[in-house]
């Protein structure tokens, strides 16, 4: 029997890459709950406007509705997810086990993180597991690839995954994490999303340092929504990793209120401008938070239609 | 040294509710370093809990609580003041509480939270950089321990989360990764880093870990 899932209604992120297309790809953020329609409509607006979808992990250390789960559902609505994979939650046994499942449901791409620290999340009290962490997460699969499971014993029946993996390009110190970056792609990874960058200028030195390292391997560019000048302040105070620069700031502080979600988008869409006009990066990865609804708004200011890429 | 902290004296007297007569131990060693369970944290206890109505039939502080022939023989040196006890308040680390709990039939209750092996970095300031983890993997990491000191163990590099070198879930701690680049760097040991380390091994002691000596041979 032939279930819906089993087909493949979309082409996958490794052939749309493989073929040179500038990657689109979006983010769900699934709830926290069982209300699920709102998400539902979010993978119903944007599964045709990009090539996949990103489905986070308990992101921020949040407990919420399984990226597993999310990532099935965008499967039987037609959309091609790219199933986000951390190692807080989850020993390597669990992982094995879920990606064996995920295979035989026709998800295609996973992306591998190490996860949040516990502390920072909703459930502070609860044991962070990291029994492994990215790079091992990128070996375990190719093993499972070729496979045998990291325990060593025979898998019946290998799984087959386009292997992802992210990079900070505003990490401070740089070195280390470029010398990561590098381990990752010797661990299997396939191509990358960038944690968010702003600063143009840096993100152009660290892909030139990413390709000297590497030029076939594929990047994409990771782009947070800006909403307000208080997140960004929040941001650039809290989020380590993630920097933005003072003239970007200006930009939303300098608009009316009404009128700053409208700026948001419309930096956004310059960035993805930017990124395929100049050949930055091999796509970009658009993250929304909360704002997905604007998504299309995105694409359409940024003069993007994925079936014209 | 095993860092312990003390309970709330609130909890402690939780504890022994219903015991009118306590004996209290703390240790020499670690305890005493941690002021957790010396002298002086000892008479303190032994006066609070007589304030609260309790009658301490003995206190005595005395090194290795946590060595079991070695607690037995203090409670049989204190064999009145041990039988008059309805229950023991241990000041020191878990294994010194469950060496007490060798020693008596009777309930045993710990007054303190163990925490950590740590190092003393100076008198009173405590840091864990070892946690006993059975797989010591120092060597390759100019002996800076990411197990221990990066907070998600992390063997082959930092997270996105390290900003200036500090670890993002205290801007007080150091990158551990951070730490060991700069040091592998110094040593022109680089290559250390760029090795692939794979899933480590958590079973090497399995839990509960037991270390037998060989007994030594003839004259040896």
């Amino acid at each position: 029997m032939t279930l819906l899932i089993d087909k493949h209604l979309k082409p996958s992120l490794q052939e749309v890459m493989e073929k040179g297309t500038f990657l689109v790809t979006g983010e769900i953020g699934p709830p926290k709950g069982t209300d699920i329609d709102e998400m539902i409509g979010h993978i119903d607006l944007l599964k045709d406007l990009v090539h996949g979808m990103n489905i986070t992990d308990n992101q921020s250390s949040v407990m919420r509705y399984p990226s597993l789960a999310t990532a099935l559902i965008i499967k039987e609505k037609g959309g091609e997810p790219n199933l986000q994979v951390t190692c807080r939650d989850r020993n390597r046994m669990a992982i094995e086990a879920d990606l064996l499942f995920a295979y035989t449901r026709g998800i295609r791409s996973v992306l591998c993180l190490t996860g949040d620290s516990i502390p920072v999340g909703d459930h502070p009290d609860s044991k962070g597991v990291f029994d492994i962490e990215s790079v091992q997460l990128l070996q375990l699969i190719s093993g499972m690839e070729e496979g045998k499971d990291t325990g060593g014993n025979e898998l019946e029946g290998a799984v087959e995954f386009y292997k992802g993996a992210i990079v900070t390009p505003e990490a401070d110190p740089i070195e280390p994490q470029m010398i990561k970056f590098e381990k990752k792609i010797e661990a299997g990874a396939q191509f990358f999303q960038t944690q968010a960058v702003y600063d143009m200028d840096n993100f152009k030195r660290f892909m030139e340092r990413a390709r000297k390292i590497d030029d076939k391997v594929k990047i994409c560019a990771g782009l947070v929504l800006l909403t307000s000048p208080g997140a960004i302040k929040y941001m650039n105070n809290n989020v380590p990793g993630v920097f933005i620069p003072e003239d970007l700031a200006k930009e939303m502080t300098d608009a009316p209120k009404e009128e700053r979600l409208k700026t948001g988008i419309r930096i956004m869409a310059r960035q993805i401008r930017q990124c395929i006009d100049e050949k930055l990066c091999d796509g970009v990865h658009i993250m929304a938070i909360g704002k997905e609804g604007v998504v299309p708004q995105i694409l359409d200011e940024a003069g993007v239609d994925i079936t014209k890429l | 040294m095993i860092i312990s902290t003390s309970k709330p004296f609130e909890e402690v007297l939780k504890e022994l509710e219903g015991e009118d007569n306590v004996f209290v131990v703390g240790c020499g060693l670690c305890a005493t370093t941690c002021e957790t369970g010396g002298e002086e944290q000892v008479a303190g206890m032994k006066a609070k809990l007589e304030a609260e109505g309790k009658n301490v039939t003995g206190a005595i502080v005395y090194d290795e609580v946590c060595h079991e022939l070695n607690t037995k023989r203090k409670f049989r040196e204190n064999k009145e003041a041990v039988e008059a006890a309805d229950g023991f308040l241990v000041m020191c680390c878990g294994a010194g509480v469950q060496a007490v709990r060798e020693a008596t039939e009777k309930d045993v209750h710990p007054a303190c939270d163990t925490v950590f092996l740590g190092n003393i970095q100076r008198y009173g300031d405590f840091i864990q950089k070892c946690s006993l983890c059975g797989d010591c993997v120092l060597e390759e990491f100019g002996a800076i321990c990411p197990v221990t000191r990066c907070h998600k163990g992390i063997l082959n590099g930092p997270c996105g989360g390290t900003d200036e070198g500090k670890c993002e879930t205290d801007k007080e701690k150091d990158c551990a990764w951070t730490l060991i680049y700069n040091q592998l760097e110094k040593m022109g040991k680089l290559d250390r880093f760029r090795t692939i380390y794979g899933p480590k091994n958590w079973q090497t002691i399995m839990k509960p870990g037991r270390v037998v000596l060989e007994k030594k041979g003839e004259g040896g």
